[in-house]
């Protein structure tokens, strides 16, 4: 069987301005790349801008997410080098949200020559609290459960027929964009998988192997990931510089494009 | 809302003048927007783009127990959700409602001062201004109490169905593997290799083969397909699978072989709900001083086998006329005899293979004997293993348009290897 290409396996797209620096925006746990698309436009005037899908959301390649490679934050890591490799636009300022900010991490830490830098936008390491060590992720076990309830009471709608005319159509997105909240929908089994790898993954360990410059934007009122945790990755990862944005809740490339993107240009063009 | 009553139907004497209506009719409904608002049938919601609740409806503050000053200005929705419902709102219904301006009928569950939970249906709109930019969030709250019960129960019966799903394919497999033998016995002389490829997990295929030793140094093999899938024609296939070995030890003759085989099926199945197989039975005798091996097949309406030879040439070994098994009371066995010397290899297979769609659709053509007698003409000179291993892949660049099972056999005469040539 021949080797996927990874641009169809993530549906990844590329815009903006030819040789500007390359911005590589990771969606987070829920939606997809769509998430970007208030901030993409600002961004495009200077830098070349890398969107994806992570395997199982969005236009990904549902026959490529593997229920190994998948199951911790290590796959969908290897699956954001590859892109880099693939697209070999040299290195790259990878701008994670939530979940995808520690797949940032990870992927800095194993090939730091293929970064630039890092923007950790609304971040957390653990969601879990941890009582052994003080640290407050904000979230118990148990309410990681009820999450995949939630997960499974909203995916009723969910039904076989639809899955290919959502996910087997990457040649022609139009289909799946026309269905309502196509952008949040995954298959429910893939998505129960990424939220456990979401919510139950540690990566505290992880933040001090980062040796790229590293921005950590976090917002004023963030009902996910709480000041403290901000605070908690800007001192483990070195030499790292923390932004609160006036933005609240947990998706400020939403609630506050301008800012987010102000942001993030301004820690591309510092670290030039 | 027109508050005219002139499309409203009131099950009511109409008044005698219609100059009466519009005041009959306000005072039947008490619609003033004020009271329509706090006490819907429904729970309302405003809250400012950040999530604070800026308006709450009676019917709402009522279900959670709450007064109007507890949450106004004070709470955001989010708060009022359960800790796995806000990481929901948080990842999925806050994000939709920014990108599409509404979200409709999510599933979550609200918490009451006194710690119950009240499953909802939430739809919310994005109230924007004159210029188009977002100013509010109106959301409607639905009690959805019976209906959650319901889709729990039949979220139940989905877990339920595919645990069972899971416990069919592993009893499927397990069937299947008895009708398999566990590994291929070792024959002296002759390298032998077979596969099976399971079209379907969700029904026990029809496919068999076995290769076993006979009295004298002579063995049986055998290829075999019956019609159908399923609990059914597993029957028949294990019935057909001991039948073989045991004629072939009563008498090892492979006409006489299907000849019994054929007489047990036709009495076990001849009411009405007839069950056949095709089959190919070979009978193989070491040749003493001439090396290799003599083989003799014969078949009951099964696809012909190849010969592969050392010369690199290949062709079918015909045995027309055979008969389906199972369907007359005396079929007609077709017999062939051919000598296996060292570099030949021989392929037993199921129609599977030749009846697959190459293209991976059902609607295209089928791959074909002709097809399948190019392809192993391209492989010869070669091995059992080889043979088994080409086929394989050649299953796996189909893919879905492998529609039936398949079984291969192959045996091979391996050549002397460098040292005992001359």
């Amino acid at each position: 069987m021949c080797r996927l290409s990874t641009r169809s396996r993530n549906h990844v797209t590329v815009s903006g301005r030819a040789g500007g620096p390359v911005v590589m925006l990771a969606h987070g746990f829920g939606c997809d790349q769509h998430m970007w698309r208030l901030v993409v436009p600002l961004l495009e005037r200077d830098f070349t801008v890398v969107l994806f899908d992570h395997v199982g959301a969005g236009h990904s390649d549902p026959s490529a997410w593997s229920p190994e490679r998948h199951s911790t934050l290590d796959g969908y890591t290897e699956d954001v080098l590859e892109i880099c490799r693939e697209l070999a636009l040299g290195p790259v300022t990878f701008v994670g949200h939530s979940v995808s900010a520690m797949m940032g991490v990870l992927a800095a830490a194993r090939e730091p020559q293929a970064f630039t830098g890092l923007v950790l936008l609304a971040p957390s390491p653990c969601f879990v609290d941890d009582p052994a060590t003080g640290y407050r992720g904000g979230f118990s076990a148990e309410d990681i459960d009820e999450l995949l309830e939630s997960l499974d009471a909203n995916y009723l709608g969910w039904s076989g027929a639809m899955a290919p005319v959502i996910m087997g159509n990457p040649e022609r997105p139009e289909l799946g964009e026309e269905l309502t909240n196509s952008f949040c929908r995954a298959d429910p089994d893939i998505a129960r998988v990424f939220a456990r790898v979401t919510f139950l993954s540690d990566n505290r360990e992880d933040l001090a192997e980062v040796g790229v410059p590293t921005l950590v934007a976090q917002c004023s009122a963030d009902a996910i990931a709480p000041p403290e945790v901000g605070a908690f990755v800007r001192t483990r990862i070195p030499g790292s510089r923390l932004v609160t944005l006036k933005a609240t809740g947990h998706c400020p490339q939403l609630a506050a494009p301008e800012e987010t993107a102000a942001a993030i240009t301004d820690f591309v063009r510092a670290g030039r | 809302m027109s508050a005219s009553g002139d499309s409203e139907s009131v099950d009511q004497p109409r008044p005698q003048h219609p100059g009466d209506d519009h005041a009959t009719f306000s005072a039947l409904l008490e619609d003033s927007a004020e009271d329509l608002y706090e006490h819907a049938p429904c729970g309302y919601l405003s809250t400012l783009l950040d999530g604070t609740i800026a308006k709450i409806n009676t019917t709402l503050l009522d279900w959670l127990g709450y007064d109007h000053g507890d949450l106004v200005g004070r709470r955001t929705f989010s708060d009022l959700l359960t800790v796995g419902g806000r990481l929901y709102h948080e990842t999925h219904f806050g994000p939709l409602l920014r990108m599409q301006g509404e979200v409709s009928g999510i599933a979550l569950e609200l918490k009451a001062l006194d710690g119950t939970r009240l499953p909802v249906l939430v739809t919310s709109t994005v109230k924007t201004g004159g210029d188009g930019r977002p100013l509010l969030i109106r959301t409607t709250v639905f009690d959805a109490r019976d209906r959650r019960a319901y889709e729990t129960e039949l979220l139940r019966a989905r877990k339920e169905a595919e645990l069972e799903r899971e416990e069919l394919k592993r009893l499927n497999a397990t069937l299947q593997q008895t009708l398999l033998p566990p590994t291929l016995v070792n024959v002296p002389g002759l390298d032998v290799a077979a596969h099976y490829h399971v079209a379907s997990t969700d029904m026990v295929g029809g496919d068999f083969y076995d290769l076993f030793p006979l009295s004298a140094g002579t063995w049986g093999l055998f290829l075999g397909d019956v019609c159908g899938k399923g609990a059914a024609a597993a029957a028949v296939t294990s019935l057909a699978r001991y039948t073989l070995r045991a004629a072939a030890v009563y008498d090892p003759d492979p006409a006489a072989v299907l000849g019994n085989l054929n007489t047990v099926l036709h009495h076990e199945y001849n009411g009405h709900d007839p069950r056949f197989c095709t089959v190919v039975f070979g009978l193989l005798t070491p040749e003493g001083d001439r090396g290799g091996f003599r083989i003799t097949l014969a078949s009951g309406g099964h696809p012909p086998a190849l010969l592969l030879r050392a010369d690199g040439s290949a062709d079918h070994v015909h045995t027309p006329g055979g008969q389906l098994m199972g369907v007359l009371s005396d079929a007609h066995i077709a017999t062939a005899t051919v000598h296996l010397a060292a570099g030949d290899t021989l392929l037993l297979h199921t129609d599977g293979l030749t009846e697959a769609h190459p293209d991976g659709t059902r609607g295209g053509g089928r791959y074909g004997d002709e097809a399948l007698l190019d392809f192993v003409r391209a492989l010869a000179p070669t091995t059992a293993s080889d043979t088994v291993a080409a086929i394989r892949d050649l299953l796996d660049t189909f893919g879905t348009g492998v529609d039936d099972d398949t079984a291969v056999l192959a045996i091979n005469v391996p050549r002397p290897t460098s040292e005992e040539q001359p």
